[in-house]
């Protein structure tokens, strides 16, 4: 069928390409510590991109079938389509990376719900008031990818995932915990979701006051992910650059954060969700450095855009269901440091540890800023987490903050499926509170 | 293209066959065109003409839901939600009493901003853009169009049948400043119920936009600490959403005997002046429609009167389990997703203070306007403004960059002294709850006042 898609495209266009998705997936929801419902999605989508008379043209559809439709559609957007400057890529060998396990399929639904109610039971035994909300979802999708270079690609990926979050109101205060987990095999475990969880729980049993100004601060996994990365995905991405409104676009080879710091990009780790064999223009998969030893050391292009800046495809162009492909990380990596997570509590006499913040990504993310409402975060006195913070807020610009690191965190994790880091120990954020 | 109608013909078939305390479906056929433009390109232009549907079954209280895009065996996707709600439910089940409706709700032809040629979508989009790229200092720009025109059939177990229809319009423009490695944006973001017009004729200000771009480039950063703060009805707007329109959802309130309790009705949210609606029955807004998602009819729902809390908005499971009326809040983004409960247009009812009494006493405070997002956690929330000032012995003075402002819920209400009389509903913005974003939505409010605002900065 997509065969056939593209040989009617090619009696209009020069190039073309025929791409689709088609995912299952189930949910078992909790909702008020108790399964609410049991879903199941299913959705395919077609979207075939033209080069006619250079220009690029495109449609999606949800059906195979119709394909005279999608190929009018397709050719009569292209007379208004920006000019390619890419070819597709021609037949290619690509890195074998294992994100399929056939067991997901054949986890019953019975032993989903199971471990919803033992996460919700685990955590309610350690706080019985606590509602919680949960999410136990599997899913499968195969992608296939054709183009008229003889290109050709197709993967089945596998998920997995657990998510819980509790809700602890007494009076008018209101404590949330959460954590999640993924991966391409079933899970059978939920220690990792829970102890996280009862580990939050036990650090917000005080209150405490953080003072208004200057303070070091560590920030948690989660509190990388919902603080720093937006911020840096913008940076990093090749489109951004393009157009001059990356504030390090011009600074590639040169050391704009501290000398601890290295990130990449990689889609090729086993079994992780965010990881394929090829982007979904079809060009291999690769591991790409983007901060080494502190410098710039690469930006992440799709065809169109690595086009444009005259250079390559870093295999990072990215469709959200079937749209046009865009540059998108496919999942950051921060190499872990020396300091454990213990010895940097230690170190502050006095400092914030933050693990959710909350409207950071409401800002100025382009220009580096993240301001937000610490929702979860504990106060530190002389070595010591003595309790949660409320009421505050913390201003930075990732160019100052990263610039300066004073240690990074020995123990990484995987936050969210799309985030591999350790603890970020930095030296000063402003936070302003409200005693 | 699969017909809907034949298909929910032969669905209401399947629906009689099974055995659930309540089975509903609903079938969404969209069209849509969207353009893009980032820098002076053109980068995507294009229509789609998708469908699906969704299947709803409910058994001893507990749901079972199935989506697809695919028609075939639609007995087995009714099965398949029924056999999932056997093994979800445990109790008994809930829902509001509702009448079988039978209805069709027809849309203007006229409203129908797909069928606009997209040569004349573009035209208007290059207008915007050659007046952001003719301002001095623009490093790039951003613009996002797209509009929809959804036809959605409903259909119940207990016998409805609703075909409605809808139409929508956004528009989102930014422009984004460069120097010396210090980037500033500033967006404009608008939306209507289908009518093409309401992003027609921004050249003023598209072009003050882009201006106030490059002047946030010399802009200080306000110094972060409490501040008498004064909010535009489209700041506002988003305050009030965020602030209390998320808490009055009553399905994160229905099973938390806690939150029952400091939301009982009757408790003292803010001053005699404030009043909070819901009302999703004003014709023309983004947030409007006749019926639901569950099939039940739009209400105007009063969430607080004078301070006072009055009500809250419900699905017809919570409405059942808290024993109030149904308001008819349940809402899908489309046929991927069960309805939950959601706000429709929220606002702040005008006040009698004027804008300029409102400033006068102020000795330093903050002028925000406009808005970048929101967003909550129910007692803490923390929303953007996209234009801010410094208010200095009651008058406006130098401009700011933008601010971050939180606030808790149950000091932040009460903290709200002056409301003025210039009511204004902000269409352009979009709702995120459960992984549904962005739902269509309106909010809006008169200019407020806010004392003891907690305000982010270095």
């Amino acid at each position: 069928m997509m065969e056939r898609i593209l040989e009617q495209a090619l009696k209009l266009a020069e190039q073309a390409e025929v791409f689709t998705i088609s995912s299952q997936e189930t949910q078992a929801h909790f909702e008020a510590n108790r399964l609410k419902q049991l879903q199941t999605k299913q959705q395919t989508t077609v979207a075939l991109r033209v080069i006619k008379n250079g220009k690029t043209g495109y449609a999606t559809a949800t059906e195979l079938g119709n394909s005279d439709e999608l190929v009018r559609n397709a050719a009569e957007t292209a007379q208004f389509g920006t000019a390619a400057g890419f070819q597709m890529p021609s037949p290619v060998a690509y890195p074998e990376v294992e994100v399929f396990d056939p067991a997901v399929d054949s986890v019953p639904t019975e032993a989903t719900i199971g471990l919803g109610e033992e996460m919700i039971a685990t955590v309610t035994a350690h706080t019985p008031d606590i509602i919680c909300e949960a999410g136990v979802s599997r899913g499968t999708l195969s992608v296939r990818l054709l183009n008229s270079r003889g290109g050709q690609a197709s993967y089945q990926k596998s998920f997995f995932s657990l998510e819980l979050e509790g809700n602890l109101t007494r009076d008018t205060d209101m404590l949330f915990v959460g954590e999640s987990e993924s991966s391409c095999h079933p899970l059978t475990g939920t220690k990792t979701v829970t102890d996280a969880v009862l580990w939050q729980l036990e650090l917000s049993r005080n209150q405490a006051t953080a003072p208004g100004r200057t303070l070091p601060v560590v920030f948690t996994p989660n509190g990388v992910a919902s603080s720093v990365i937006m911020p840096l995905m913008a940076a990093f991405n090749g489109k951004t650059v393009l157009e001059g409104a990356s504030p390090i676009g011009n600074q590639l080879g040169k050391p704009v954060f501290d000398r601890k710091l290295c990130l990449w990009d990689d889609p090729t780790a086993a079994y992780r969700p965010g990881s394929r064999p090829c982007d979904d223009e079809g060009v291999p998969s690769q591991r790409t450095p983007l901060i080494t030893e502190g410098s710039v050391a690469n930006f992440l292009y799709d065809l169109q855009t690595a086009a444009l800046a005259k250079t390559q495809s870093t295999g990072n162009g990215s469709r959200s269901r079937g749209s046009l492909p865009a540059p998108s990380p496919s999942a950051f990596v921060i190499a872990p440091g020396d300091m454990t997570f213990a010895e940097m509590i230690e170190d502050m006499k006095e400092g914030l540890v933050i693990e959710q913040l909350m409207g950071a990504g409401q800002g100025n993310i382009l220009g580096g800023d993240f301001s937000g409402n610490v929702l979860l975060g504990y106060k530190v006195e002389n070595g010591e987490i003595v309790g949660r913070v409320k009421n505050t807020m913390v201003f930075g610009n990732i160019y100052e903050l990263l610039k300066q690191i004073t240690a990074i965190g020995s123990e990484t994790r995987w936050v969210g499926g799309f985030l591999q880091t350790p603890p970020l120990y930095c030296p000063g954020l402003s936070v302003a509170s409200k005693t | 293209m699969t017909n809907i109608e034949t298909v929910s013909h032969q669905l209401a078939e399947e629906l009689k066959k099974h055995h659930a305390d309540y089975i509903e479906a609903r079938l969404e056929e969209n069209q849509t065109s969207h353009i893009t433009y980032r820098g002076q390109n053109l980068e995507a232009i294009g229509r789609a003409t998708t469908s699906g549907g969704n299947v709803r079954a409910l058994v001893r209280g507990g749901w079972g839901f199935a989506s697809f895009n695919d028609f075939t065996d639609l007995a087995g996707k009714v099965a398949l939600a029924v056999k999932q709600a056997q093994l979800a439910g445990s109790e008994h089940s809930q829902l509001a009493v509702l009448a079988p409706v039978t209805d069709q709700v027809p849309w203007e032809q006229d409203r129908n901003p797909v069928t606009i040629p997209l040569a004349v979508k573009k035209q208007l989009l290059d207008e915007y853009n050659e007046i952001i790229w003719r301002t001095p200092q623009i490093q790039t720009s951003t613009i996002g169009y797209a509009d929809s025109r959804k036809k959605a059939i409903f259909l119940s177990s207990a016998g409805s049948y609703i075909e409605q229809e809808r139409a929508d319009v956004t528009l989102r423009l930014a422009a984004i400043t460069a120097k010396n490695g210090d980037i500033q944006q500033v967006g404009l973001s608008l939306g209507s119920l289908g009518e093409f017009s309401a992003i027609e004729g921004l050249h003023q200000q598209v072009a003050e936009m882009a201006q106030r771009a490059v002047e946030l480039l010399s802009a200080p950063q306000v110094t972060g600490g409490e501040y008498t703060v004064v909010l535009d009805p489209v700041l506002a707007g988003v305050f009030v959403h965020e602030a209390f329109g998320h808490l009055s959802e009553s399905d994160f309130v229905y099973e938390n005997a806690q939150l029952r309790n400091i939301m009982r009705l009757g408790t003292q949210f803010g001053g005699k002046q404030l009043n909070i609606v819901d009302t999703a029955t004003i014709p023309g807004l983004r947030g409007s429609y006749k019926y639901d998602d569950e099939g039940v009819p739009a209400t105007k729902t009063y969430l607080i009167r004078e301070g006072e809390l009055v009500g809250r908005l419900h699905s017809r499971e919570t409405a059942a389990k808290m024993n109030e009326p149904p308001t008819g809040n349940a809402r899908a983004i489309n046929y991927r997703y069960p309805p939950i409960v959601r706000m429709t247009n929220t606002y702040i009812e005008p006040g009698d203070t004027s804008f300029e009494e409102m400033i006068a006493d102020i000795k330093q405070g903050i002028y925000a306007r406009n808005w970048y997002g929101g967003t909550t956690s129910m007692e803490m929330f923390t929303f953007s403004a996209g234009e801010a000032y410094m208010i200095r012995d009651g008058k406006i003075a130098e401009t700011l960059r933008p601010v971050v402002l939180t606030g808790n819920v149950f000091t932040t209400l009460k903290n709200i002294d002056a409301i003025s009389n210039d009511l204004d509903m902000n269409q352009g913005g979009g709702c995120g709850k459960g992984g549904q974003m962005p739902l269509p939505v309106s909010n809006g409010s008169p200019h407020i006042r806010i004392r003891h605002c907690l305000v982010g900065g270095k």
